[in-house]
């Protein structure tokens, strides 16, 4: 009797005291934003950590690398504006785990991307893959990531085009990557480089389609530069007449030109109204920088006419799709009418 | 001879079974099933990096615990519980018994570390469906763990055979602490001068390096392990843990158990 009353005062005790432990410690958790004054890293140095983890820093890492994910995940769902502890947790990851190609690829992108996406610090982000090249000079995914960062955080097309062209040297990186560097010395118009590196994609790649690519965009270079000459002739003509010639017949019967210029593509190069030498027929050197007509972008990365037509070409097959159905819906009887 | 310490080993590993060693297998299995799981869904594209280093760190931790709170007491729960005086009133040499025990613990630790192998390379099968030939390079870790805890278990003995089962403990814990530090010291003792260079270079080659026995994180991303350090590894361990077993034989022999 005494054995049984105890049994179940001991276990009123102990489920009163779980459900209340349960409700203080759901109260406590949402009072933890409020006292916690700063964000705070209790194991600051990356050196530290190394030490107490007793030689286990690989799992050590893995944990670093979890609140990595962890932190970067609850501020951007918070829409945060500052991401303080990353840069030191990044390190912390990547000190104990050096080989952990994972927190480089990605700490770098969080690092990099503007607020709230990101901690809006590109330069963090080079430094951290620029470590992982150094700790892993044989992966040249993180040379990709380098000369990602440089192409579309700092618009550095210089740097890019050197980290992509350095990545593409490593034995098992992919040929598009001697593309994205030959693409990005066009970019940051240094088109002696761009040229030496579509020559090295020729070298390199017996992909035809990679191979007619190059080729294109060699002849777009080869325009650059003649559209660069013939632009000095018309500004020489304009201050020596006056005004810009109406076209470049006017620079053959001035002396100035021999005959009449044509592009790599066959067509004869155009001044336009500003006085500028202009490409006539863009589709066939969709790459260009120089000779654009008024009001065009150059488009160095990607082939936008390719893009517009097969846009169109979908649309085209969206619409017919959707006109069959309609007809064929028409043609069909009524749900439940006897045949 | 061989008989005698094979019959104290076999008793060991017989004691540790009783004593429900075995039982940190249901653990390590919650732990390893639980965080796969886990960890798994929180780490973005390191699932299998995850999984080898908790897999490999927990057969470790789980073993030098074990190594140390078992071996602590191999010599001293005898005499607690005076069975030390019927086994030695047999013929019984008191290096045969030393040795017996080490064996013991030893064979107790590979046992209990293969079967959490087995389990380990079951999660694995589970992770990545198929085993892939850098796999093997996992073996050579487990094969540095097995050494380690090999160390771990002389140099326990070796306090159990002259210290109290607290300050084994300490001691023990301790060495195993100082042991990670082994790079360290030796790169304190080269900026040092003197008698300390002296002093911090003994120490640093009198503690175990457990340091270069670690190779998980290495595996972790399928790099081999050179076979020079696999041979200077299984050299280092077994001069380290004779020299340490015997110490403890000489201390033991000496010990006036009366």
């Amino acid at each position: 009797m005494h054995s049984q009353r105890t049994t179940i005062v001991a276990s009123l005790v102990l489920a009163l005291g779980l459900a209340g432990s349960v409700l203080a410690s759901h109260s406590l958790a949402a009072m933890h934003d409020q006292i916690a004054l700063q964000e705070v890293l209790y194991l600051p140095s990356a050196k530290t950590v190394k030490a107490v983890s007793l030689g286990y820093t690989g799992l050590m890492a893995d944990i670093y690398w979890t609140r990595v994910v962890q932190y970067y995940g609850r501020k951007h769902l918070a829409d945060s504006l500052t991401y303080k502890l990353l840069p030191p947790l990044l390190d912390i990851t990547t000190t104990l785990d050096p080989h952990l190609d994972i927190a480089y690829q990605f700490g770098a992108f969080f690092l990099s991307q503007k607020p709230p996406q990101g901690a809006g610090s590109p330069e963090a982000g080079i430094e951290l893959v620029k470590k992982g090249i150094a700790n892993n000079p044989t992966h040249w995914r993180l040379y990709y990531d380098l000369g990602f960062i440089y192409w579309m955080e700092k618009k550095d097309y210089k740097s890019a085009a050197e980290t992509f062209a350095a990545g593409a040297k490593i034995d098992g990186a992919k040929t598009w990557m001697w593309t994205m560097a030959g693409a990005m010395a066009q970019g940051g118009d240094d088109l002696e480089m761009a040229r030496t590196l579509w020559n090295e994609v020729l070298k390199e790649s017996k992909d035809p389609m990679i191979r007619s690519n190059a080729n294109q965009r060699l002849a777009c270079i080869n325009s650059d530069e003649a559209v660069i000459q013939l632009q000095k002739r018309v500004d020489a003509y304009k201050e020596h007449f006056g005004h810009p010639p109406g076209s470049m017949r006017d620079l053959v019967d001035a002396g100035v030109l021999r005959g009449i210029p044509t592009d790599p593509a066959g067509n004869p190069y155009g001044i336009d109204s500003y006085g500028d030498v202009v490409v006539k027929d863009l589709k066939k050197l969709p790459f260009i920088t120089k000779g654009l007509p008024h009001g065009t972008e150059a488009s160095v990365f990607y082939n936008k006419f390719v893009l517009e037509e097969k846009a169109k070409k979908l649309a085209e097959e969206k619409k017919k799709k959707e006109e069959q159905e309609k007809s064929s819906g028409a043609k069909a009887p009524p749900t439940g009418q006897k045949l | 001879m061989i008989g005698r310490v094979r019959s104290i080993a076999f008793n060991t590993f017989r004691e540790a079974v009783r004593d429900r060693v075995l039982y940190n297998l249901i653990v390590f299995a919650v732990l390893l099933i639980g965080s796969a799981l886990v960890l798994g869904q929180i780490s973005i594209g390191i699932e299998k990096i995850v999984l080898v280093n908790l897999g490999l760190t927990a057969i470790s931790i789980f073993g030098v615990v074990i190594a140390i709170f078992i071996g602590i007491g191999l010599v001293s729960k005898e005499i607690d519980k005076k069975t030390l005086y019927t086994v030695l009133a047999r013929p019984v040499r008191r290096w045969e018994f030393i040795v017996g025990k080490f064996a013991g613990l030893v064979g107790t630790l590979t046992v209990n570390a293969g079967l959490m192998a087995l389990g380990f390379f079951a999660a694995l099968l589970i992770e990545q469906h198929k085993y892939l030939r850098t796999d093997v390079h996992l073996l050579t870790a487990l094969y540095f763990i097995l050494l380690e805890f090999v160390i771990v278990t002389a140099v326990a003995l070796l306090f159990s055979s002259f210290s109290t089962p607290l300050f084994s403990t300490i001691f023990s814990f301790a060495l195993f602490a100082a042991g990670n530090f082994g790079d360290d010291l030796r790169g304190f003792a080269a900026t040092t001068h003197g008698l300390t260079k002296w002093a911090v270079t003994a120490a640093a080659y009198l503690v175990p390096n457990l340091s270069t026995f670690n190779v998980i994180s290495l595996v972790a991303h399928d790099q081999p392990v050179m076979g020079r350090l696999i041979l200077l590894n299984t050299a280092y361990a077994l001069c380290y843990s004779a020299l340490a077993v015997a110490g403890s034989v000489m201390i033991f022999d000496r010990r006036n158990l009366k």
